[in-house]
């Protein structure tokens, strides 16, 4: 690790340990609730929103809306007018877990200069289609391989991915069971 | 109403070594205990229980060990024994059979009341014990009716359970030494995994602690480490202190035919849910360990140790190419359950305003911020070995000499 100038990977690590102080008096400000609109266009097409979230005790907002399509390939006599739901998924485990991975560089004071992270999952289509009940929908297994360039020995950037998992928010979603309900009004 | 001025709390290590400690410095005061001395040994330990410290390690103020065995490990009832001579030797004042109730704020101090009368003190010294209370997730009540579940603290030896299959859940100390000896007894063991810290019985011919006490990493102080908060909560270490010195890890359970799965994350339907976290929780124990022995042999390079074997690493855990997530709790492969998912201390009777929103007493090192009360025998308090034996000697030397203080010049209490 290069110890002549200090790493800044561009992550504000003082506001985020500020936050968990802060959390120490305060636990009500962490509670947090994540929200899109997802609107049916055509086909399998839909269009999903982002704007709004609730935390740090009140309601919240990002600088601008953004917008989400989701389809599927022409192969599945689909449109293709945007990436399929899966696909999002992966894109939230791989961007959650890089996201965690400049974080935890930061404040352990390691230089990135490169990373890749290769996501990728496995999926029996049996499963969707309903034609063989003993496969799951879901992936039946997910891989994401980092390519990382670093001021770091091997050893502190496999830690540095392995701390990401243990505090990435879509590892978890993705490894343990959640509570879902669906209502219609 | 009795009057003296420092009443401790629990007639364990930790409470004699801070009852010798103000005996020393003529500080008069009583040792409340709810049993007997050393009352968790005798009482909420399993059959085949061992220390994870080495003798030689088996430290308190004025006592050494002086027997033939200094790298054997002691059972529960000889440590509860040896626990038992100390009180006498040091004339602890200890008043046995005396459950504390209540402690509160008096007139100039505390008052605490007991089944056996009241007392007022001008200060409390809490050392009734980090383990009081085994922790299990409230997932439990999904667990159905005919499986049986037990804690470590009830547990006392695999005959206790029925025949087949048996789910530990939890890897830490507790969990590995029992999952060994159960799938030893013929019960299938599956053991869920959630975050643990690997450790070899033994490095370079000696034992692990030895080398972590030379290389000072037991003696890390609390208010050096980067993360408190994560030092304190991390699980117990991977030993176990067996008379032939056995590294009890995931490697060495896997060998036997213990089958591993993620972290326990649910019941749902009659079936047990896994995480499918277990090989990054694998790779950080792998890279802690290895993290770990750097410390160590950086150490042993600059000290130059002699006698020792080589530096070595130890073979990546093993995680299975894909353990089940789900296993069908209803189906009887599974008939009972070991809940080795930790402990906490009971402060019920504790009516001084210094809990935490989960009911965990806040303190700097020992000592709490409410004039006069004290804290001793918690993971990491004042050092890394706090939790051990031997943390007690350093610990409540420090603590004597604030509570002294104190008492020579005492901070006024707002109330």
């Amino acid at each position: 690790m290069s110890v002549d100038t200090p790493a800044d990977n561009g992550v504000n690590v003082e506001a985020l340990l500020g936050v968990r102080n802060a959390l120490a008096d305060t636990p009500d400000i962490a509670q947090f609730q994540w929200r899109a609109t997802c609107s049916w266009v055509k086909g399998t097409h839909s269009r999903s929103h982002v704007n709004t979230f609730y935390g740090f005790g009140g309601e919240q907002q990002h600088k601008t809306t953004f917008v989400y399509d989701a389809d599927h390939p022409l192969a599945f006599a689909a449109e293709d007018n945007g990436v399929t739901p899966v696909e999002y998924v992966l894109v939230a485990l791989g961007s959650c877990l890089t996201a965690g991975v400049a974080a935890v560089a930061q404040q352990r004071q390691i230089q990135l200069r490169s990373v890749q992270a290769t996501v990728e999952a496995e999926m029996d289509l049996h499963g969707i289609l309903g034609a063989d009940p003993d496969v799951r929908n879901g992936f039946s297994g997910v891989k994401v391989t980092y390519n990382i360039d670093a001021d770091a020995s091997p050893d502190e950037v496999k830690a540095l991915v392995a701390q990401s998992q243990k505090r990435s928010a879509v590892y978890d979603v993705l490894t343990n069971p959640t509570q879902v309900t669906v209502e219609v009004i | 109403m009795r009057d003296i001025t420092t009443v401790v709390i629990g007639a364990g290590h930790c409470g004699l070594a801070m009852s010798r400690c103000l005996t020393d410095r003529s500080i008069d005061h009583v040792v409340l205990e709810r049993g007997e001395t050393a009352n968790s040994w005798r009482t909420q330990r399993w059959d085949s229980f061992r220390l994870l410290t080495p003798n030689w390690l088996t430290r308190l103020p004025g006592y050494s060990y002086q027997g033939d065995d200094p790298d054997g490990f002691m059972t529960a009832p000889e440590l509860a024994e040896l626990i038992d001579q100390y009180a006498t030797v040091t004339a602890a004042p200890v008043l046995t059979h005396t459950t504390v109730t209540s402690v509160r704020p008096g007139d100039d101090g505390f008052v605490v009341d007991t089944d056996q009368g009241s007392w007022k003190t001008r200060s409390v010294v809490l050392a009734s014990g980090a383990c009081n209370v085994a922790v299990v997730p409230a997932l439990r009540d999904a667990v159905p009716a005919e499986i049986l579940m037990r804690t470590p603290a009830e547990y006392r030896g695999p005959d206790q359970l029925p025949e087949g299959g048996v789910l530990v859940v939890g890897a830490s100390a507790s969990g590995i030494q029992l999952a060994d000896e159960v799938h030893r007894s013929g019960r299938a063991v599956t053991l869920a995994v959630g975050e643990h810290v690997r450790m070899p019985r033994s490095y370079r011919g000696l034992d692990i602690l030895w080398w972590m006490e030379a290389a000072g990493v037991l003696d890390e102080r609390y208010d050096e480490v980067p993360d408190i908060v994560r030092a304190r909560s991390l699980p117990s270490m991977q030993l176990v202190g067996s008379p032939h010195k056995a590294t009890v890890d995931l490697n060495a359970l896997t060998a036997l035919g213990v089958r591993l799965v993620g972290r326990l994350a649910g019941i749902r339907d009659g079936y047990a849910q896994f995480s499918g976290s277990l090989p990054n929780l694998c790779a950080l124990a792998d890279l802690k360990l290895g993290r770990l022995l750097d410390t160590v042999d950086t150490w042993a390079a600059d000290a130059g140790v002699h006698g020792a074997g080589p530096p070595e690493r130890f073979a990546a855990t093993q995680v299975p190419s894909s353990p089940p997530l789900a296993v069908d709790l209803r189906s009887g492969e599974i008939r009972s359950i070991i809940w080795a998912t930790g402990f906490r201390p009971d402060m019920s009777w504790l009516d001084v305003p210094v809990l935490d929103r989960k009911g965990r007493v806040v303190h700097d090192g020992g000592v709490t911020a409410w004039p006069g009360l004290y804290l001793i025998g918690m993971p990491f308090l004042r050092r890394r070995k706090s939790s051990l034996i031997a943390g007690a000697e350093p610990d409540a030397a420090d603590l004597t000499s604030h509570l002294a203080s104190y008492l020579d010049c005492p901070v006024p209490v707002a109330s």
